[in-house]
């Protein structure tokens, strides 16, 4: 038992290794090879040759001159030390930046997928349990037209109709820019306002998916013998939806949470773009657009460790539900 | 769930059927030609064609090869600027049915001649991600021990790197044009996930009688995978590889939309952010322009997803022999036990 944590917490730091390794490789792999463009710019702008490499060491933790395993020390030394050098748009710390941005990030991703599990996973088990009802039908047919709909042409629609033809909610940005207190409640009211958008686009195209799934599973657990067994026994209604169905419904559908996680924080990129909503995804691609190779690399490696560290924590309360998971893994070879 | 399907190497009931090789040249080749025609196109159409999902969604699928074949043979006018008057809205002018865009450009040609491109991406997005999983889930999952910890390893190492992220800085490096390059690209660690689950079903699969009388037998490890392993997959197999489709079109749109990736000619996503920069979203004139592009690739999206919900009950086995008649009771006592809960 205690071997499985300390082999899961084991992983996510091999995890995050092997991340910043790759960063530091792809910055490499990236056109015009390590800082050339940064080189032409800053010689460009009248900087002396002799300070150029000297700029480029403080702003990457990277000394150009130094052989290549020297500077992967180097690198990974001070990304450990949770310094990712200097973006050079911004002329500020990376740190600093994505220390504001991830908030907003996580808010969104968080808030629609609790949001869109609880909304899938009732209306999933109230299909199964009306099974071939008309209800059943509509809103399976309606889940087939919300999965075939990408998040970001909910979005865009969202932004057409709510905000510029009527006029509800803010269309871009986080909170209001003129509240001063940011732990008053307006403060918290126009939070919710601003990301309201945001949240609707990513839950609504991802509860289709989850209902079907929640359905298909739990017409599955209704077949299965322990569920009459428990009728026999006479076991209320109530008891036998949640502790015999409802869990061993939703059990399978946590690996798919896992990967959809993933799916979500990388479409910040395109979500924030559309609502100029200032997260990780925004910077990132920002970054992207303006070849500020510090920044992208800092906030890729921030959306990185934020995925590996959700999936740590959904991994761990796994474990706890389901007993199976931390006791055997014992697969021989053949 | 896996259906538990009779493979090649097992199917034959009578004589000395251990003796695949004698059995094999008792039937001629014709009967073969003909049991793999009843076996594995002409029962699954029944199926299929039962379901209504799967007739719509064949039929969407038709429409965007028919659109594509409109664009290669050149059926469609080339999309350039000044070619029509500028914003015509959706089905006001015959000769542009879905438009035109601020610059004169008929929205109709802009969007089939990209149609191409994006079913090439789409088919070579989902051919990697599939055919890499099986792969790797097969392999791991049947041969266990040390080769399933390294590729899991593998796996779970590109899980923990978030899709889009990864892709954004794999196109600004690779800047890639060819459909079928993006398309692996778009993709490029999305076999992660769905190796992992293939290898979850192969633990079962692996233990199966006939798997262990093949390897009993002798039998190489790639030709257990080949013939007993991987046709237990298949449903699950195509399922995924529908959705592997669908995340590659959602991608590739989203992607081009951002304008990360590089274009000669506007593809979808080129024409949704080109309506977008040209401030469609405000002015009602040019709602079209944002409209079209989203009927495209919602379209698709829609077409393939119907088309794995029916191939889903083709390969479900209590479907399948309920329509060979051999077990109506069990198929009819199920669905009483579900009504029952009621």
């Amino acid at each position: 038992m205690v071997n499985y944590y300390v082999r899961r917490t084991a992983r996510v730091f091999v995890t995050i290794f092997g991340v910043m390794s790759l960063t530091f490789g792809l910055i490499r792999l990236l056109p015009g090879g390590p800082f050339t463009q940064l080189r032409v710019q800053l010689q460009r702008q009248g900087v002396p040759a002799e300070q150029v490499n000297e700029q480029i060491a403080n702003l990457q933790n990277v000394r150009p001159d130094a052989p290549l395993w020297q500077q992967y020390i180097d690198y990974m030394i001070s990304a450990a030390q949770l310094d990712l050098g200097t973006s050079i748009q911004y002329s500020e710390p990376v740190a600093a930046v994505v220390a504001e941005a991830a908030p907003w990030t996580i808010f969104v991703v968080v808030m629609s997928t609790i949001l869109m599990f609880a909304i899938g996973i009732v209306l999933g088990a109230v299909q199964a349990y009306w099974e071939g009802s008309k209800f059943d039908t509509i809103t399976s047919s309606l889940s087939i037209v919300g999965m075939s709909i990408p998040f970001y042409v909910a979005a865009i629609l969202l932004l057409l109709f709510v905000s510029y033809r009527w006029g509800l909610l803010p269309a871009s940005g986080t909170a209001n820019p003129n509240i001063e207190n940011h732990w008053s409640l307006d403060y918290a009211i126009s939070v919710l306002r601003y990301g309201a958008l945001p949240i609707l686009s990513y839950t609504i195209v991802g509860i289709g998916g989850q209902a079907l799934a929640m359905r298909g599973n739990s017409i599955q657990v209704l077949g299965e013998d322990f569920v009459e067994v428990a009728r026999l026994r006479g076991l209320s209604d109530g008891r036998i939806a949640l502790r015999y169905v409802a869990r061993n419904a939703i059990l399978p559908m946590y690996t798919g949470f896992l990967l959809l996680l993933g799916f979500r924080l990388g479409g910040t990129v395109i979500l924030e773009q559309i609502f100029n909503y200032p997260g990780l995804g925004l910077y990132l691609l920002d970054a992207v657009n303006s070849n500020d190779y510090p920044m992208m690399m800092g906030t890729f490696l921030v959306i990185t460790v934020a995925l590996v560290i959700g999936v740590y924590i959904a991994d761990l309360t796994y474990s706890l539900i389901d007993p199976r998971i931390s006791s055997g893994d014992s697969s021989e070879a053949y | 769930m896996i259906p538990v399907k009779h493979t090649e190497s097992d199917s034959p009931t009578e004589g000395l059927d251990w003796q695949s090789e004698s059995t094999g040249t008792d039937m001629t080749r014709g009967d073969r030609l003909r049991e793999f025609y009843e076996r594995s196109i002409y029962e699954p159409a029944i199926v299929a064609w039962a379901d209504l999902r799967t007739r719509v969604g064949l039929l969407l699928l038709t429409v965007y090869l028919a659109i594509a074949g409109v664009s290669v043979l050149g059926l469609w006018r080339e999309p350039s600027t000044s070619q029509a008057p500028r914003l015509i809205g959706m089905f006001e002018n015959w000769s542009y049915p879905l438009g035109t865009t601020s610059s004169g450009v008929d929205l109709t040609a802009e969007l089939v001649h990209a149609t191409p491109d994006i079913l090439l991406m789409v088919l070579a997005g989902g051919v990697w991600a599939t055919g890499l999983a099986v792969i790797v889930g097969t392999l791991a999952g049947y041969k266990g021990g040390r080769v399933d910890n390294v590729l899991m390893s593998i796996s779970d190492f590109f899980m923990a790197i978030p899709g889009l992220p990864l892709v954004i800085i794999l196109a600004i490096t690779f800047s890639p044009e060819n459909p079928i390059f993006v398309g692996v690209i778009l993709t490029i660690n999305y076999w992660a996930g769905l190796g992992r689950s293939l290898r979850s079903q192969v633990l079962t699969i692996r233990e199966d009688s006939y798997v262990e009388a093949s390897r009993t037998m002798g039998t190489g490890t790639f030709r257990i995978l080949r013939k007993d392993v991987i046709p237990n997959l298949m449903p699950y197999v195509t399922v995924n590889f529908v959705f592997a489709a669908r995340y590659t079109i959602f991608a590739s749109v989203g992607l081009y939309f951002l304008g990360v990736l590089p274009y000669s000619d506007p593809t979808w996503g080129v024409t949704l952010a080109r309506a977008q920069e040209n401030g469609a979203l405000f002015v009602p004139e040019a709602a079209h322009w944002l409209i079209a592009p989203m009927i495209f690739i919602v379209g698709l999206a829609l077409a393939l997803i119907l088309m794995g919900q029916g191939l889903d009950r083709v390969f479900n086995p209590r479907v399948r022999t309920r329509m060979a008649g051999e077990s109506e009771s069990t198929a009819e006592g199920d669905e009483t036990t579900t009504k029952g809960m009621i």
